[in-house]
């Protein structure tokens, strides 16, 4: 189902995606990827504050190259997700209400998503020429030493993206490939 | 006996990695407009269609085609009649990959070192594999290179007794592992011989083929031709949400071995295989 919803999302919102909807997100959301993440983590085990209230926020797994003149970005694509699982769980007790990235998550991501009330979107990636069209603002907010890997805050319009994990732990990476193959009598 | 001066290498090298990133060379480019319009999932034509958006955009705004504008890899063939003047040969490379990241408004995602991770801010070293061969020329390849996908290559040390079908059921695995991690549609670039390290790069280079080109080898070749249909007939399909475009090519390249191994490498690509070539 398409659907268009306003950055930060709320619990309610979350709960009313299902794995399979195409979404459009219009709003803030931050970009947030390894090197980012591991000082985030590392900082609020030691009981710091994140760099921004993670509450109904939405994190991109993004990196962008650097903007050209007149740019607001550059290409802004989304990176593998896989490796932001070991940081996610307790980016959730936080409040986080979604991710935007790429690739499988673990178990424990998973279960932590339905616990939390969070949701999994996947972005095309390799597209981040076309996605970088998307975002209408952008402004590091934090760790602008780690360059590319610096958080950045994001205003986007109509920001294309799949919901590939629900809340309520349906997940289209599994069912998605069965599904085609089963339809085309691959099984 | 001709002379190359280390600045010709520079600025061609620049050149080239800018190339690589905003504009996908005219086969690849081919295949996966052809991709949208075979695909018969749904989802995975749309993706497909926004590829082909993608790669519009990318060349007439001079926005990279994927944000990881990868690590510069660097295939020389170093004709042995050529002289190279002015400074050392590694640090041109490198010089050039430097000025074409920065000029080119490239992504710079290179560490220096593996555990403690500060960023070298110039996305050097270059990753270099030199070859000497007859004549006065300089062949220079650059392939930006991805983590995505390079994050889900593999080694497989196969016993001479596994044969083709353990090739085959290797890379498929391999494949299947990948899954949605690696951008599908991938190229999948095999290193069948050689030994450990042998494999590996023959991986590589099998990802810089020309995706029509099949093996020179009919036997290789029709292994590729069979790999290919059956990594379609996963269902992975599209950024992994089904659908018949699995992978755009599996490119094999082989090497003699030793009489006790038969080492495999399979090394991905996502769609966005990019590479430039120039002959100095």
């Amino acid at each position: 189902m398409e659907k268009h919803i306003q950055a930060p999302i709320s619990k309610e919102i979350v709960k009313s995606l299902q794995a399979g909807d195409y979404v459009y997100i219009t709003g803030t959301i931050y970009t947030a990827r390894d090197a980012a993440h591991k000082r985030m983590y590392e900082g609020m085990l030691e009981g710091k504050e994140p760099p921004f209230d993670l509450k109904d926020n939405i994190i991109y797994y993004l990196g962008p190259t650097p903007a050209r003149e007149g740019q607001v970005i550059g290409s802004a694509g989304p990176t593998t997700s896989s490796r932001m699982d070991k940081y996610a769980p307790l980016l959730m007790e936080h409040g986080l209400s979604g991710m935007i990235g790429k690739g499988k998550r673990s178990p424990a991501v998973l279960e932590a998503m339905q616990k939390q009330t969070c949701v999994y979107f996947a972005a095309v990636g390799g597209a981040g020429a076309l996605l970088s069209k998307c975002i209408k603002k952008a402004e590091v907010i934090a760790y602008e030493d780690l360059g590319t890997e610096a958080i950045r805050k994001l205003e986007v319009e109509n920001l294309p993206v799949i919901v590939v994990a629900d809340a309520a732990g349906n997940n289209m990476y599994e069912t998605a490939v069965k599904e085609y193959r089963a339809s085309h009598g691959l099984e | 006996m001709r002379t190359i001066h280390t600045d010709v290498i520079i600025e061609n090298l620049k050149e080239m990695c800018i190339e690589a990133n905003l504009h996908l060379s005219a086969d690849m480019e081919t295949v996966i407009h052809k991709a949208k319009e075979e695909e018969d999932s749904v989802l995975g034509k749309q993706i497909l269609g926004q590829l082909c958006e993608n790669m519009q955009i990318a060349g007439e705004d001079k926005i990279p085609i994927c944000q990881d504008t990868g690590m510069a890899i660097v295939f020389v063939k170093l004709g042995q009649d050529v002289h190279v003047e002015g400074m050392n040969l590694t640090d041109a490379i490198n010089e050039g990959v430097r000025q074409g990241y920065q000029e080119g408004y490239l992504r710079k995602s290179v560490v220096k070192d593996p555990l403690i991770r500060e960023n070298t801010k110039d996305n050097t070293p270059a990753i270099i594999h030199y070859d000497i061969v007859p004549g006065e020329q300089i062949e220079l390849l650059v392939a930006p290179k991805g983590f995505g996908s390079e994050n889900m290559s593999r080694v497989f040390m196969l016993k001479p007794a596994d044969g083709v079908e353990g090739v085959k059921a290797s890379v498929l695995q391999a494949v299947k592992d990948a899954g949605p991690n690696a951008c599908p549609p991938m190229v999948v670039g095999v290193g069948l011989g050689g030994d450990f390290e042998k494999s590996a790069i023959l991986a590589k280079t099998a990802l810089t083929r020309n995706i029509n080109e099949g093996s020179p080898l009919p036997h290789i070749r029709k292994i590729e031709e069979e790999l290919l249909t059956e990594i379609n007939q996963l269902g992975i399909g599209p950024g992994g949400l089904g659908g018949k475009t699995t992978a755009l090519a599996v490119n094999i390249e082989t090497y003699p071995t030793h009489i006790a191994g038969m080492p495999l490498a399979v090394n991905i690509c996502c769609h966005v295989n990019r590479h430039a070539k120039r002959i100095l």
